[in-house]
């Protein structure tokens, strides 16, 4: 339908996650109308994405150079880590503001239908990191779901036997959920998991 | 477009776009249903953590011409003591591979989803050893292809029944063996299991030819399936 760089711009949109044909044509024209500068940031910034982004050699964050932010930050607490599936999930850890350790990302969780076993997750990597001793307490903040609970069974099946305190994340209900809506699983979870009040 | 009510077993889902997933269920009046569950992923989705691989669940959907939408979900059974064990978990991937590998779309096949519920029931109830290799041989059953075990499957002699061949279907005699040697306390596990006598043997105790049936009744299944079971490949208990 289209020619050139318009058909060619209109092809590589579509080929991203969530955008059909349809929107790939809108962006495209969006593009071609909105001012050279404003194309050009995009453009620069997906540049510079690929060209400096990397992976952290130590935890598997994304970083910019050898070590991520929190990596090569001397004020985090390195006696605690937690391990996350996803670099994504490190951000939302991060957004509560509750946690000052290092992480470890997994890449991914246990899915033996898809054939994800152990060998293709970075736990060879995180056994490494337990080696010297400074850690205490890896947190397990895999997500509660099927796959989650059995990476995060699995992990603590190989780290508790080399000494360090293992913690799983809390599950329970969700801050302005409703009760009624709840499923057995989490409501089960939130009782068994409940707490004293201080008066 | 309509709404329909159906039990089912949650047996895998893959993310969709935002925050949504397809769930792929056996269901007993509508046999595979791959159906769209809208906002699950969020922490105040209505549907929680129902429809988590696993789950046996009363549900009611909107057909739709290629994925339908699930409305409402209802827990039947969560099976928890499973989903906290890794060794039980494993087990059940292997028992959902299997069923989503066989159950077909929209054709009902209610006693392959009974055997299901019965063995994910039997599994959140006990640990036994022969649990898979059981669900295994009854399914093998269920589809017509369930091993010859009682005569030689080349000649149909009975006595001297001592190697096991999946290309023949069955049990070979000692003129006729090819494939590999099989013992006859394995032998007497698969016939019982076949013969009417499952539930003693998931009582049995972990024993000698534990392993030798769950290789032979898993292999047997890989063999009808033409394809690999990928959840014993790369299991996390090895």
């Amino acid at each position: 339908m289209y020619v050139g760089p318009l058909r060619s711009l209109v092809d590589e949109l579509g080929r991203l996650p969530g955008i059909g044909p349809k929107s790939a044509q809108r962006i495209a024209f969006h593009l071609l109308k909105v001012e050279s500068e404003d194309a050009l940031r995009l453009v620069d910034a997906i540049v510079a994405v690929k060209e400096r982004v990397t992976s952290c050699t130590i935890c598997f964050n994304v970083a910019e150079g050898e070590l991520c932010e929190f990596c090569s930050d001397p004020r985090r607490d390195g006696s605690l880590l937690c391990v996350v599936e996803d670099p994504r999930d490190i951000v939302a850890v991060e957004r509560t503001r509750e946690f000052r350790g290092r992480y470890h990302v997994l890449g991914g969780a246990l899915n033996p239908i898809e054939g994800l076993g152990p060998d293709q997750l970075r736990v060879r990597e995180l056994l490494d990191r337990l080696s010297d001793g400074e850690v205490t307490e890896v947190i397990l903040c895999t997500n509660p779901n099927l796959e989650g609970e059995a990476t995060a069974m699995y992990l603590a099946r190989l780290l508790v036997p080399l000494g360090v305190r293992v913690t799983r994340i809390a599950s329970g209900l969700p801050v302005g959920g409703d009760l009624e809506y709840a499923d057995e699983l989490t409501l089960g979870r939130a009782l068994e998991g409940r707490r004293e009040v201080d008066a | 477009m309509s709404l329909y009510r159906d039990e089912g077993v949650v047996l895998r889902s893959l993310r969709l776009g935002e925050a949504d997933r397809i769930v792929t269920m056996v269901t007993e009046g509508h046999g595979k249903v791959r159906a769209v569950a809208k906002g699950v992923r969020r922490t105040t989705s209505k549907f929680g953590g129902r429809l988590e691989p696993l789950s046996h669940v009363a549900l009611q959907c909107w057909s739709g011409r290629e994925l339908d939408t699930v409305t409402q979900v209802e827990v039947l059974d969560g099976f928890r003591a499973v989903r906290e064990d890794l060794v039980r978990v494993a087990k059940a991937f292997t028992l959902l591979e299997v069923v989503d590998q066989l159950a077909q779309e929209r054709h009902p096949n209610p006693r392959l989803y009974e055997t299901l519920v019965g063995a994910l029931r039997s599994l959140d109830h006990a640990d036994a050893p022969l649990l898979v290799a059981a669900f295994c041989l009854k399914v093998l059953a269920l589809e017509g292809s369930a091993p010859i075990v009682d005569r030689c499957a080349s000649c149909g002699s009975v006595s001297e029944l001592i190697a096991f061949d999946l290309v023949e279907g069955g049990v070979l005699c000692r003129s006729c063996r090819r494939g590999r040697p099989v013992s006859a306390g394995a032998l007497d596990v698969v016939r019982l299991v076949l013969g009417g006598g499952l539930a003693s043997v998931l009582a049995e105790p972990a024993g000698p030819s534990t392993e030798e049936v769950t290789d032979l009744a898993t292999e047997a299944m890989e063999v009808h399936l033409e394809r690999r079971l990928r959840s014993l490949r790369s299991s996390p208990t090895g």
